[in-house]
């Protein structure tokens, strides 16, 4: 058995092991999440946040590129009575939007005859279709990460990029050794997806994070 | 796959007994040729095994001039390491039995009715790997084709062919694949050193064998198909362990089988088994290819050419055509350089040629070549410093005119004749040089024509094979083979692992230029 934890929780995990994330708040109330936005910065993005919920977007629980109070008041009552009783909700996410053309996809998974893998990959909603992606068994060391990238086909979209400069690959490469540490020191994680990691003035930001654990 | 590791300390022993036996007993011989049993132990005496030969038959008369024993009570003590079993399941182990108290230590078991056919095949197959552990014998298969080792000339097979001798290490969890990778060893002139089909692998897994050629002197390059892996993380080990010694490549069945987990994780639906094999072999070291020719070609290369200590490429070319092709191959690759000509080694090449060749990478001699062009400009493109690696296209084309020449009906006429020979020759030594200014230069120098297999005995490509390199088909298959070998260079260099040349010592740089070799006819 597994149980995911919420992207709040998931991220508060995360950060101990240096993934990089915006600044985010957890609100219970809409008033609460336009004081949130205006502390953050506008525009914002809102996602309604629990145990259960995966595939946000699907369900269209996530409302990107808020500009101002009334929409971001708009949205989080919307997405309050969008929950279910099963999605567990805990509170609404109120997170800075973070800008970049590019979105990648990490994570961690648990392969039946390999064990634990680390995955990098050309993210965002496209992922799958486009299935651009780098595996290796963990632990990895530095220059698997690096070779990971290497690996990746869709070279020109680590180069500079419409106005946007290169890609960090050494920060890039930080996020896999991470996850790769947490495999070793967490055996209970069964898998971890961070899309996207978008990629904002050439640094990785992971603005959405699942973590499934053993229970 | 199976679980089971040999030990250290018998590894050497268990593999001088299955790859250099001192004798070998062919157990169920028959007098009928149709029958494993006669093939097999004709096989074995017509490789030349220099070693003795036994064979037991229940009625013991002679078959093929070998006098065969009834039982193996007459087997003198000590003089077969290895039995060869054809006879079928229901008296295998009480002739295994036999066998240990005579002093046998491996068996290759073609018999079939094992783990393949079931729960009580399984279970018979448990008692074989049982018994096998306790007399201590080294057990292949069962239900395989059968072993090969040409530094012993022992070809103890149910099937053909008998390879040349060379550096291939082949092991595979399916014969018919051995034989596949055996013809193109024939077909090419790259030989092999040791072959084995891992049949059932009950005691004895296709990881295993590459370990031992890991540590086998004739063995340089590791060759390997596989289909199902059952420990992955094991044979990941294996596998790195083997590729940090000798270059290994890998081809795997069923890679598109593996379907995606149903994985609540994006991350888990995107990392598919095949993704994941491919991954480790990358973190491995291991050269995976996807077809029998690419890893045929690719382990030729690695026993036939230094490694490249670079990505940078220079085509040299006769016709234009080639050279605009594999330059788009050479692109295509994720991980090679088309390089820009350097500035002074396209002035250098000046020297040489009239002013309408290319000037640029290709270099393309467009017909401006005189007798001694080829061999010089191969040499001055090879040596230059930011060249790693060279690919040599358009060899045979006056040899091939000279064989229709020879086959026509003025053959006899003096000029014709002397023309004839002045292109065979021509030809062997563009091979030569090409062979000579890698041995040079250390760097390799891939030599691309489908004439390697429209007239294999053109002197271009006959004599590429005689100086014991491959002669490439094409130049996209030269392209890919190179590739592989950079991937392959890459790894031990970002690790800083030593670059151990898959090669002889023999084709390693002599740093001896053509010199006065040129110019000498």
């Amino acid at each position: 058995m597994s149980r995911t934890l919420s992207e709040a929780d998931s991220k508060a995990f995360l950060s101990e092991f240096n993934i990089p994330f915006a600044t985010e708040v957890l609100v219970s109330t809409a008033d609460e999440a336009v004081a949130a936005a205006n502390a953050v910065g506008l525009p914002v993005a809102v996602k309604l946040c629990g145990e259960q919920i995966s595939h946000k977007t699907e369900r269209g629980l996530v409302r990107l590129g808020l500009s101002d109070s009334n929409s971001v008041h708009e949205a989080a009552t919307a997405l309050f009575a969008a929950a279910q009783p099963e999605d567990c909700a805990t509170g609404v996410l109120v997170a800075p939007m973070i800008s970049g053309a590019r979105e990648l996809i990490a994570g961690l998974s648990v392969d039946e005859q390999f064990g634990p893998t680390v995955l990098i990959g050309i993210g965002g909603i496209l992922a799958e279709a486009i299935a651009d992606v780098a595996v290796r068994l963990l632990p990895i060391a530095e220059v698997d990460a690096m070779d990971m990238l290497d690996q990746l086909q869709t070279q020109s979209l680590l180069d500079e990029f419409r106005g946007e400069p290169v890609v960090d690959r050494i920060a890039v490469g930080k996020v896999l050794l991470a996850l790769s540490q947490i495999a070793a020191e967490h055996p209970e994680v069964l898998s971890i997806d961070l899309n996207p990691l978008i990629i904002s003035d050439g640094q990785p930001i992971a603005v959405d994070a699942l973590v499934e654990v053993q229970s | 796959m199976n679980q089971t590791v040999i030990p250290t300390d018998q590894l050497d022993a268990s593999f001088s007994a299955l790859f250099e036996p001192r004798g070998i007993l062919v157990a169920g011989a028959s007098t009928h040729p149709g029958k494993f049993g006669f093939v097999s132990l004709h096989n074995v005496i017509a490789s030349g095994y220099a070693g003795k030969i036994f064979a037991t038959n229940l009625e013991g008369v002679e078959v093929l001039g070998i006098q065969t024993l009834p039982s193996l009570e007459e087997l003198p003590q000590g003089a077969a390491d290895l039995i060869f079993v054809c006879t079928p399941k229901s008296a295998n182990l009480d002739l295994l039995r036999a066998a240990a108290s005579k002093g046998v230590r491996a068996a290759f078991l073609t018999s079939a009715g094992y783990g393949e056919a079931g729960d009580q095949g399984r279970a018979d197959e448990a008692e074989l790997v049982e018994l096998c552990q306790e007399l201590g014998i080294l057990l292949v298969g069962p239900n395989g084709q059968g072993v090969v080792s040409t530094p012993a000339k022992l070809c103890a097979q149910i099937v053909a062919p008998y390879p040349p001798e060379g550096g291939i290490g082949i092991a595979s969890q399916s014969g018919n694949f051995v034989s596949s990778f055996m013809n193109w060893s024939c077909a090419t002139g790259v030989g092999v050193s040791r072959a084995v089909s891992a049949g059932n692998a009950a005691a004895t897994s296709v990881g295993d064998f590459l370990q031992m050629y890991s540590h086998d002197p004739a063995t340089r390059v590791g060759l390997a198909y596989v289909e199902g892996v059952t420990d992955g993380r094991r044979f990941f080990d294996q596998m790195k362990a083997v590729a940090q010694k000798i270059p290994l490549v890998v081809i795997k069945g069923g890679a598109t089988a593996g379907g995606a987990q149903a994985a609540a994780s994006h991350t888990g639906s995107l990392a598919n088994d095949d993704r994941t094999f491919d991954g480790a072999c990358r973190q491995a070291g291991v050269t995976r290819a996807a077809t029998v020719e690419e890893a045929f070609e690719a382990a030729a290369t690695f026993a036939t050419q230094p490694l490249p200590r670079g990505n940078k490429v220079v085509v040299m070319t006769t016709a234009g055509g080639w050279g605009v092709v594999t330059a788009d191959a050479i692109t295509r690759d994720h991980d090679l350089e088309l390089i820009e000509l350097p500035a002074d080694l396209r002035e250098a090449i000046d020297a040489y040629l009239p002013p309408r060749w290319s000037g640029s990478n290709p270099v393309d001699l467009a017909g401006g070549e005189t007798r001694d062009t080829i061999p010089k400009v191969l040499e001055l493109v090879a040596s230059h410093p930011q060249v790693d690696a060279v690919i040599y296209l358009g060899i045979g084309i006056q040899s091939n005119q000279a064989r229709m020449l020879s086959e026509g009906p003025f053959a006899d006429e003096a000029d014709v004749e002397r023309i004839i020979a002045y292109h065979q020759r021509q030809d062997a030594r563009f091979a030569q040089a090409a062979h000579d200014v890698s041995l040079a230069t250390g760097k390799p120098i891939l030599t691309a024509t489908e004439l390697a297999v429209a007239f294999g005995d053109n002197a271009g490509p006959a004599t590429v094979r005689s100086t014991g390199r491959l002669c490439y088909s094409s130049a996209d298959r030269a392209v890919t083979a190179l590739g592989h070998m950079w991937r392959h260079s890459r790894y031990r260099m970002m690790r800083d692992l030593p670059l151990i040349d898959g090669c002889p010592e023999a084709f390693l740089p002599t740093g001896n230029l053509l010199g006065g070799s040129v110019s000498s006819d």
